[in-house]
């Protein structure tokens, strides 16, 4: 017991802040890119260009990820009757439909001590008939694309629908393969677009936060710095 | 098993596909067979369409003894006798070549389908009837009181997608068939189709299976720089040694961790799950992204340790290891965890054998396989890490074999750190050799990664087959489970971790 207190005492409390001055990246982190590009398409590879080290892109609507400008329009709260429904309590389901396993590997990361999604009334369930809506990663492959459908059916109306991932918005970089779609927009209506192969924790974090409106949308226009 | 030894076969050196020889149907199964019963491993079992509606099956087997591979072919038309009744670890191999290649292993004990899809890798002019993608025969067991119990493909968690089909009686697991192929995307036909755009084959690569990164691109690199006679860098081999064992790092703890998670033991598991993130934020600093992309490249690594990063990462890897002493003590010690793990999913020595388990499932049976040892290549050819054993071959000893590979994984890096060569990181990568074969092998920290390329005349790539770890150790989970209570199954399949996208491909 005694071990168990002195390890507990040394661990601290690891939670970083957020929003706030949690978001420390380091020199390399691949961030939304510089130039004009579709984030959606994106694989943040170094080989295709220049990137700030901010995090936030995840946007309301497909457009608003193609930017010309290196200027987003980041993605806008719920409106109001739905906000109030889900804004202290979303349950979410993952449906994983034709992914590598590396956004669903940043969502488990969400949940632990460090990005602690719970605290923001944000949790993952066991089953489609307790969720308001679900997280769609994978390119929406021929072998799950009935079984994304059956689930999405199954979620109790209004539903949200959040598509993370490169794979999930465009087919990643798998997109030309005749196993995979598009990605979710073809099959579902999305709420929210999360870019990133994958997705840092905070990305999909702020996404959501902007979605509830716990992320006021005043400065929705930013440019990388 | 002389017919199998090619001079200069070895892991990352390429061969002239003529040398390869093409043996009679009867010979070629009794190569593979003899080769097998002398202690060899069938790495890898593929079909590459040739013409006049012919497939070209080829085996690819490891003799870990000497550190040296074997190749051997045969040429098959829409059917051949099955070896798996003879050389069980090829059970799945075939599945995946009657799937693929619409050739037909006749008399295979099994012959389900693997992943679901129609055939990507049909002789020019071929057809065959498509497969209905829903249909599937499982295995089912009558009487009083047995039951059956599915879960998936949609799990509970946030769980790539897979089947599980129990048959039970009462808590009492009898058997376990899991049907695969949900995360089907169509690696293999991609990796061909983009073989000579480097920079999108290696995006699709190091998306094979998103949390072995480093393992996958650097497979890939591997074969590619082999073919292409690329100049290997000290450094970049280096740093990409540091990477993988990072990445190992990475995911040996987050597994203790999910294991401690599934026992309900939630400290360790919260300790743990930071201390992973830890990991992968020191690869973020190294390369920009938590999993490593964009860093293991054709020619070496695309980011160079500075002396400045190169110190930092020694500092917080040291510290790192005086945090997880005392949580895996905690783990290890505490006796209503060891309660939990000890004597369930076991798997024994002789299944590994038969089926070629590999990683940490094998290590866990007191076999000692393991690439960087021996097939050694890059930084492991100079700097060796001991193999990390255990014997009892159940959760227990598959948690005590990361908890070992944990450690040395941290010396590994933090020697390196150390001691980098001096040089360029990365060279230039030219253009593939016409007509030649290369095999790539990595330990990645679910066991071996197999990467084979093969080039046509153009120096294009031909044939790319992919082997996962998983795409062997799926079996051992199924078979760890009989005899099990239905309960104990997800701290029995948090033991594996096993990949549905590498498996699936």
């Amino acid at each position: 017991m005694l071990t168990w207190l002195r390890t507990r005492l040394r661990e601290g409390i690891r939670t970083i802040r957020f929003p706030g001055n949690g978001a420390d990246f380091p020199e390399r982190f691949r961030g939304r890119p510089a130039g004009s590009v579709d984030l959606g398409a994106c694989l943040f590879s170094p080989e295709e260009g220049e990137y700030s080290r901010d995090y936030r892109m995840a946007a309301s609507t497909r457009p608003a990820l193609v930017v010309a400008t290196g200027e987003i329009e980041l993605a806008r709260a719920l409106d109001e009757r739905t906000r109030k429904l889900f804004r202290r309590s979303l349950r979410l389901r993952s449906v994983v439909a034709g992914s590598c396993n590396g956004c669903e590997a940043e969502l488990v990361a969400l949940g632990n001590v460090v990005f602690d999604l719970a605290r923001f009334g944000v949790q993952f369930v066991a089953s489609p008939r307790h969720a308001d809506g679900i997280v769609v990663t994978g390119a929406v492959n021929r072998n799950m694309r009935r079984a994304l459908e059956l689930t999405y059916e199954a979620v109790p109306p209004p539903k949200l629908v959040i598509a993370v991932g490169a794979c999930a918005i465009s087919g990643g970089p798998f997109s030309g393969s005749p196993e995979v779609g598009g990605g979710v927009g073809d099959v579902l209506p999305v709420d929210l677009w999360v870019p990133g192969c994958p997705p840092h924790p905070l990305t999909t974090l702020d996404g959501l936060l902007r979605l509830l409106g716990t992320i006021e949308s005043k400065e929705t226009i930013t440019k990388p710095s | 098993m002389s017919s199998l030894r090619k001079p200069g076969l070895r892991n990352r050196r390429a061969i002239p596909w003529g040398t390869v020889s093409v043996e009679p149907m009867e010979r070629f199964r009794e190569s593979v067979a003899e080769a097998v019963a002398g202690g060899w491993r069938v790495a890898s079992l593929f079909g590459m369409p040739e013409e006049h509606d012919q497939t070209r099956l080829v085996a690819i087997l490891a003799d870990d003894a000497e550190g040296q591979l074997g190749v051997t072919s045969a040429v098959a038309g829409d059917r051949y006798p099955s070896l798996a009744m003879a050389v069980p670890q090829v059970h799945g191999f075939e599945r995946e070549i009657a799937e693929q290649c619409g050739v037909v292993p006749e008399g295979h004990p099994w012959l389900k389908p693997l992943r679901r899809h129609p055939p990507d890798h049909l002789p020019p002019g071929r057809r065959v009837a498509l497969p209905d993608r829903e249909a599937y025969p499982f295995f089912q067991m009558a009487g009083e009181e047995v039951h059956e119990v599915a879960v998936g493909p949609v799990h509970a968690g946030i769980i790539e997608p897979g089947h599980f089909r129990f048959q039970a009686h009462g808590e009492q697991v009898l058997f376990l068939e899991i049907m695969l192929g949900y995360q089907h995307r169509g690696v293999e036909p991609l990796l061909e189709r983009v073989g000579g755009d480097r920079e999108r084959g290696v995006l699709v690569a190091e998306s094979i299976a998103g949390d072995t990164v480093i393992g996958h691109a650097g497979a890939y690199c591997g074969a590619i720089e082999a073919l292409a006679r690329s100049r290997k860098t000290p450094r970049g081999q280096a740093v990409r040694g540091i990477a993988l064992e990072l990445e190992r790092l990475a995911n040996h703890i987050g597994d203790l961790g999910a294991i401690a998670a599934d026992v309900a033991f939630q400290p360790a598991a919260a300790y743990l799950g930071r201390m992973r993130g830890d990991c992968l934020n020191l690869l973020m600093t190294l390369s920009g992204n938590r999993y490593g992309r964009g860093l293991v490249r054709p020619g070496g690594a695309a980011f160079d340790l500075t002396p400045a990063m190169a110190g930092e990462m020694r500092d917080r890897l040291q510290r790192l290891g005086e945090e997880l002493d005392p949580v895996l003590a905690l783990l290890f010690e505490t006796a209503s965890v060891q309660a939990r793990l000890e004597g369930v999913g076991v798997v024994s020595r002789k299944a590994c054998v038969e089926y070629g388990f590999v990683g940490p499932v094998a290590r866990a049976c007191e076999l000692p396989r393991d690439v960087r040892h021996d097939h050694p290549w890059g930084i492991f050819r100079f700097a060796h890490i001991p193999v990390a054993t255990a014997w009892a071959g159940d959760v227990l000893a598959r948690a005590l074999v990361r908890r070992v590979e944990i450690h040395r994984s941290l010396e590994f890096i933090v020697e390196q750190l150390g001691a980098l060569p001096k040089g360029p990181a990365r060279v230039n990568c030219g253009p593939l050799r016409p007509n030649e074969m290369a095999v790539a092998m990595v330990e990645g920290w679910r066991g071996e990664i197999v990467h084979v390329v093969i080039t046509d005349d153009g120096g294009r790539v031909r044939r790319h087959k992919v082997t996962d770890p998983s795409f062997h150790n799926w079996t051992a989970l199924a078979l760890a489970m009989p005899g099990n209570e239905i309960s104990d199954f997800p701290v029995c399949n948090k033991s594996f971790n096993l990949s549905y996208a590498g498996h699936d491909l």
